[in-house]
C-alpha cells in the first residue's frame, strides 16, 4: 500500500516538476504522519474512483456498440427483470465501497489528523488570524512574530488558533489538515514536521479583499536552533546604532507607525499590525506578499496600498529622507 | 407512435377553444399573460440572459487567473464578480431555468392539463423573479455588488467588515427572489397532485414530473432556513441585533448552519430537475421503457429527502466535535445509493435499448459522465480528513462544477435541444448540434478537470491572484483556455438555435417519437394545449397508440371538449380519477402590478426609507385586494 502510494506520488512529483511546479504547499508531498495518511487515502480513493469511472464508461461504450444490433426496435419495450442489474450496480457495489471509505477515513485516518486533547504536545504555538496576516505567539515566552512560524522538527506542536476579526482558516497542507479560525471559538490543530524545511501555508477561508495574500511559512528546524531562535525572538529590540537609524526610530515612534505596531523595548506598543521587534529576521513582508529585501521594504513603507490594495496600513506623508531613515531603522531590527 | 391530431376533422372544435383560450398579442398580452407556456418562454429568455451574465463573469475570472498577478480585475472587482457568478448561476439561472422555464412549459403538457393550478400566481412568480434579478443586478451596475461570496459568511458580511450596501443587495435580493420560487413550487405541487389527466394515477406520472415534485417539496422546506438566516443578517446590519456577533453572545456558526441547511438541499434542487430531463430524454432515444422505473422514482424522492441531513459536510473544518462530523459523513455517503441507482438505471436502459445518439442524448451521455466524475469526487469529501485537507481549495471548485455545470447544465442544454422543436415547431441543425456538444464537452473537461490538480497542489479558492513561483501557472492557463473553448461551444449552440428558429425545417408534432403527452399535440402547442383532455393508462402515454387514437375520435365527436370557458378537469391526488371541473382564471394585469409594488418595497428597504417601504407595502396589499375583488372572469 505504501509502495504504490509512493510510486504514484513519485509519478506526480515528476509530472509536476516537468510542468514547472513547486510542491511547497502541496497536499501530495506530505511531511508528517497525518498529512501522509491523508495523501495515502487520496491515492486509494483515486484508484477506486478510476475503476468505477472506467467501468461506467465501458457500459456506455457497450450501449454505443450495441446500438444497431439485429432486430427492429420495439418502441415501448418492457424492462423484464433488469431491476436486479440496477440493484447490483446501484446499491450492492456502491454500499460496499462506501462503507470501506467510511471506515478507513473516519475511524483510522481521522485518529491521526484530529488534534485530540489526550495526545501530549511538546510545544504550543498561538496563532491569531487578522485581515490579512497571522500573529504568532509563543505562550510562556514574550516572543511574538508574524507570518513566519518556527517549530522544532520531529516534535508534536499544538497550534491554538483564534480570530481577531472575520473567519480565517489555518492550513499548512504538508503538515496536516486545515482548521478554521472562528470569532468566539478556540480551535486547535496538531502539526508535525518529519524533517527540517520551510513549509508554505495559506488562509483557506475567504476573508475579504486580500484573502489571496494571507500566507505564512512554517519553518521547522532542529530543537537547538529552534530554542536559540525563540530566545532571540523573545528578547527586546536592540537599540539602533548610527545616526540614521536613531533618527528613523524617533520618526517611527513619533508618527502613526507606533500606534499600530509593537517594537518591544520601545514605546511602540500598537497591536493592530504585526510585531516588528525582529522584523529584519523575517524573510518576507505583508504575509508573504513580497520578500523582505531593502528595496521591497522601502517600497512597502512608502506605498503599502500599491502592493497590497485594501490592507489596513495607510501610506504616510513623509519626506524622502524620513522614509529612508525609517527603513534603515527597520532593517536593523534583528 | 403518436397519432397526429389531423387539423381537418377537429377544426371547428378547436376554433371554439381557440377563441376561449387565445390571449392578446403584443407587449400588453405578454405583460398580462397567464398561459403557462408564455410564462415558461418569459422565464426561458430571462434566465438565458442571466446565464450570459454569469458566463461573462466566469470568463472574466478565468482571464484574470490565466497568468499570475493578473490585472484584468482589481481585488474588489474580482470579489464582486465571483460572488455575482455564484448568485447568478444558482438563483437566477439554474433554478428558474429548470423550475421556471422547463417546469412551467412542460409539466402541464406532460400531465395533460390546460394550465397550471394557479395561473395568475404563476405569472406573479415570474414578475417577482424578474424584479429580484433586476434588483440584484443594479448593484453590479453601480459597482456595489455583493462581495462576500454567495455563501456570505459572517462576520465578513456584517456591517463592521462590509459597511456598504453590497450585502444588503444580497440579503434583500435573495429574500425577494425566494418569494418567487416559493410561489412557483407550491403551484407545481398542487398542479401535479390535482391536474393530472384522468387515468394518470401517481404511478403513471412521468419520471420527469417526479423529479419536479421532489424538487418542489425540497424547496418548500429549504427556503425557510435561508430566509431566517437572511432576516437575522439584515437585523444585525440594520438595527444592531447580535444574532451572529460572538462578542455579544451571538454565533457566526449559526449562519453557517442555517445557510447550509438551505444550501445543501439546494445542490439536489439544482441537479434533480436535470435527472428529470435525463429520464425524459433517455427512454425516447433508447426507444424503450426506463429500467427500474419505481426504483428511479423512489430514488428521486429519496435524494431530495436525504439532502436535508448532510449540510454539516460543508463545515468539517469548523472545529465541530468528531462525533458530529462522523454522523454527517455517514448521511452524505447514504445519498450515494439513490444517485447510483439512477445512474445505473439510465445506463442499463441505454444498453438494453437501441439508442440513437442524437444531440439531446449526447448531452445526456455527457451529463452521466460528468455526474459520475463529480459524484466520485463528492464521495471523497465524506472522508472527513480528506475533506478537511481539500475543502476551500480548487479541488472543491472542480467537484461542484462537474456537478453544477456537468450534471445540471448539460441536461439543461440537452433539454433545450430536445424540446426546441416542441417550442418552435422547427428542427435544430443536427450536425451543428453535435459539433456544439463536442466543443462544450472538451471545454468543460479542460476548464474544470485541472482544478482538481491545482487544488491538490494547494491553491485555495476565491483568490484574485497568485504568485508566479507557486507552481499553479500552467494549469491555470489550461483552465482559462478551456473556458474559452466552453464559451465557443455554447455560442455555436446559440447560433444553431437562433438560425433554426427562423430557417429550420418544420418538425411536426413528434420528431423524436417521444413517450410523454407533450408529443401528442402540435408544435408549437395551441393555447389550450389539448383539444380533449387525454385519458392515460401508462407512464408512457404517447406510446399508447390506441389511447391517442381514442382522443382523436373523441375530439371528432366533440366529446369532453370543455369549451364553456377556461375549463380543465381536476382529478384525485393519488388515483388520478376525474374529480371536478375547474374554471381557470384568464389573463390579468394584477400580477405584474403586485410584483412592481413589492419591488418598490425592497428598493426602499435597501435605501433605508422604511416609512416609504411601508407605504409601498400598503400599496401591494391594495393591489392584492383588487386582484381578488372579483372572481376570475369566466367563472361559473
Amino acid at each position: 500500500m505504501r509502495r504504490r502510494a509512493l510510486r504514484a506520488g513519485l509519478l506526480l512529483t515528476a509530472l509536476t516538476t516537468l510542468a514547472g511546479c513547486n510542491n511547497s504547499q502541496s497536499v501530495l508531498s506530505p511531511r508528517s504522519e497525518p498529512a501522509r495518511d491523508i495523501s495515502t487515502l487520496w491515492w486509494w480513493m483515486l484508484l477506486a474512483a478510476t475503476i468505477v469511472f472506467v467501468g461506467s464508461l465501458s457500459f456506455i461504450v457497450l450501449a454505443f456498440v450495441l446500438r444497431r444490433r439485429r432486430g427492429a426496435p420495439v418502441i415501448g419495450e418492457r424492462e423484464g427483470t433488469l431491476n436486479l442489474v440496477v440493484i447490483l450496480f446501484g446499491i450492492a457495489i456502491p454500499l460496499v465501497a462506501v462503507i470501506a471509505v467510511f471506515a478507513v477515513a473516519n475511524f483510522v485516518v481521522v485518529a491521526s489528523t484530529d488534534a485530540r486533547p489526550d495526545r501530549p504536545r511538546d510545544v504550543t504555538v498561538k496563532v491569531v488570524g487578522r485581515q490579512w496576516w497571522w500573529e504568532i505567539d509563543y505562550p510562556g515566552t514574550s516572543a511574538v512574530t508574524a507570518n513566519e512560524m518556527h517549530i522544532p522538527v520531529r516534535t508534536h506542536v499544538d497550534v491554538q488558533v483564534r480570530s481577531a476579526d472575520v473567519i480565517h482558516s489555518f492550513w499548512v497542507p504538508r503538515l496536516n489538515r486545515k482548521i478554521d479560525l472562528i470569532p468566539g471559538e478556540h480551535n486547535h490543530v496538531g502539526i508535525y514536521a518529519d524533517r527540517p524545511g520551510r513549509y508554505e501555508g495559506q488562509c483557506a477561508e475567504y476573508c475579504g479583499l486580500q484573502h489571496a495574500n494571507m500566507r505564512l511559512y512554517v519553518i521547522a528546524e532542529p530543537m537547538s536552533r529552534y530554542r536559540a531562535w525563540l530566545r532571540r525572538e523573545a528578547a527586546p529590540a536592540a537599540a539602533p546604532t548610527g545616526a540614521t537609524a536613531q533618527r528613523g526610530e524617533r520618526l517611527f515612534l513619533r508618527n502613526a507607525c507606533a500606534s499600530c505596531h509593537q517594537i518591544r523595548g520601545t514605546s511602540a506598543d500598537g497591536r493592530v499590525g504585526p510585531d516588528l521587534t525582529h522584523l529584519a529576521e523575517r524573510s518576507s513582508l505583508a504575509a508573504l506578499t513580497i520578500s523582505n529585501t531593502p528595496s521591497n521594504l522601502a517600497r512597502w513603507v512608502r506605498n503599502p496600498q500599491h502592493i497590497k490594495p485594501g490592507n489596513r496600513m495607510p501610506g504616510l506623508h513623509l519626506g524622502d529622507r524620513d522614509f529612508t531613515d525609517i527603513v534603515t531603522y527597520l532593517r536593523g531590527l534583528r | 407512435m403518436a397519432v397526429e391530431a389531423g387539423p381537418n376533422p377537429v377544426q371547428p372544435r378547436s376554433e371554439l377553444l381557440e377563441r376561449v383560450w387565445t390571449e392578446r398579442r403584443g407587449v400588453f398580452g405578454w405583460l398580462t399573460t397567464t398561459d403557462h407556456k408564455r410564462i415558461g418562454i418569459l422565464y426561458f429568455v430571462t434566465t438565458i440572459l442571466f446565464f450570459a451574465a454569469g458566463g461573462v463573469e466566469a470568463v472574466l475570472m478565468r482571464t484574470q487567473l490565466a497568468k499570475p498577478e493578473g490585472t484584468v480585475l482589481s481585488p474588489e472587482a474580482y470579489d464582486q464578480v465571483f460572488t455575482m457568478h455564484g448568485i447568478t448561476m444558482i438563483f437566477f439561472f439554474v433554478i428558474p431555468m429548470t423550475t421556471g422555464a422547463f417546469g412551467n412549459y412542460l409539466l402541464p403538457l406532460m400531465i395533460g392539463a390546460r394550465d397550471m393550478a394557479f395561473p395568475r400566481m404563476n405569472a406573479l412568480s415570474y414578475w417577482i423573479f424578474l424584479g429580484s434579478g433586476l434588483f440584484v443586478y443594479t448593484s453590479l451596475v453601480i459597482g456595489k455588488a455583493p462581495n462576500a461570496g454567495w455563501f456570505d459568511y459572517v462576520p465578513l458580511g456584517n456591517k463592521t467588515y462590509s459597511p456598504g450596501p453590497n450585502i444588503d443587495f444580497y440579503a434583500l435580493g435573495l429574500l425577494f427572489n425566494g418569494i418567487s420560487t416559493l410561489l412557483a413550487v407550491i403551484n407545481f405541487i398542487v398542479t401535479m397532485f390535482k391536474l393530472r389527466a384522468p387515468g394518470m394515477s401517481l404511478n403513471r406520472m412521468p419520471l420527469f414530473c417526479y423529479a419536479f415534485l421532489a424538487v418542489s417539496f425540497a424547496l418548500v422546506f429549504a427556503l425557510p432556513p435561508l430566509n431566517t438566516a437572511l432576516v437575522f443578517l439584515e437585523l444585525d446590519r440594520r438595527i444592531g441585533t447580535h444574532f451572529y456577533d460572538a462578542a455579544q453572545g451571538g454565533d457566526p456558526v449559526l449562519w453557517q448552519h442555517l445557510f447550509w441547511l438551505f444550501g445543501h438541499p439546494e445542490v439536489y434542487i439544482i441537479v434533480l430537475p436535470a435527472f428529470g430531463i435525463a429520464t425524459a430524454i433517455i427512454p425516447t432515444f433508447a426507444k424503450r421503457h426506463m429500467v427500474a422505473f419505481p426504483l428511479v422514482a423512489l430514488s428521486e424522492v429519496l435524494v431530495a429527502f436525504l439532502g436535508f441531513g448532510v449540510w454539516v459536510h460543508h463545515m468539517f473544518a469548523v472545529g465541530l466535535p468528531t462525533v458530529t462530523t462522523i454522523y454527517f459523513a455517514a448521511a452524505s455517503l447514504i445519498i450515494v445509493i439513490p444517485s447510483a441507482v439512477q445512474i445505473f438505471a439510465w445506463i442499463t436502459t441505454l444498453v438494453m435499448g437501441r439508442p440513437e445518439f442524437k444531440t439531446p442524448l449526447l448531452f445526456i451521455i455527457g451529463f452521466i459522465l460528468w455526474f459520475i466524475l463529480g459524484g466520485l469526487s463528492g464521495i471523497m469529501f465524506a472522508a472527513i480528513p480528506f475533506d478537511q485537507q481539500t475543502t476551500d481549495t480548487y479541488f472543491v471548485v472542480a467537484h461542484f462544477h462537474f456537478i453544477i455545470f456537468g450534471a445540471a447544465v448539460f441536461p439543461i442544454l440537452g433539454g433545450i435541444y430536445f424540446w426546441f422543436p416542441k417550442l418552435t415547431g422547427r428542427m435544430y441543425h443536427e450536425r451543428w448540434g453535435q459539433v456544439s456538444f463536442w466543443v462544450t464537452l472538451v471545454g468543460t473537461g479542460l476548464t474544470f478537470f485541472p482544478m482538481h490538480i491545482v487544488g491538490l497542489l494547494g491553491m485555495p479558492r476565491r483568490q484574485y491572484t497568485y504568485a508566479p513561483d507557486r507552481g499553479w501557472t500552467g494549469l491555470n492557463l489550461l483552465e482559462t483556455v478551456g473556458s474559452y473553448i466552453l464559451t465557443a461551444g455554447l455560442l455555436i449552440m446559440a447560433a444553431n438555435l437562433i438560425w433554426s428558429r427562423f430557417r429550420g425545417p418544420a418538425s411536426g408534432p413528434d420528431p423524436f417519437r417521444g413517450d410523454t403527452l407533450e408529443w401528442s399535440i402540435p408544435s408549437p402547442p395551441p393555447a389550450y394545449n389539448f383539444v380533449v383532455i387525454p385519458t392515460v393508462s401508462s407512464a408512457y402515454a404517447n406510446w399508447d397508440t390506441e389511447d391517442r387514437a381514442q382522443d382523436v375520435r373523441r375530439a371528432q365527436r366533440g366529446e369532453g371538449l370543455l369549451a364553456a370557458g377556461h375549463e380543465t378537469p381536476a382529478s384525485t391526488p393519488m388515483d388520478g380519477r376525474f374529480d371536478e371541473l375547474l374554471q381557470m382564471p384568464s389573463n390579468s394585469p394584477w400580477p405584474p402590478l403586485l410584483a412592481l409594488t413589492l419591488l418598490l418595497v425592497f428598493v426602499f428597504l435597501l435605501t433605508g426609507h422604511v416609512a416609504t417601504a411601508i407605504v409601498c407595502g400598503g400599496a401591494a396589499a391594495a393591489v392584492l385586494g383588487a386582484w381578488h375583488w372579483r372572481e376570475p372572469e369566466g367563472a361559473a
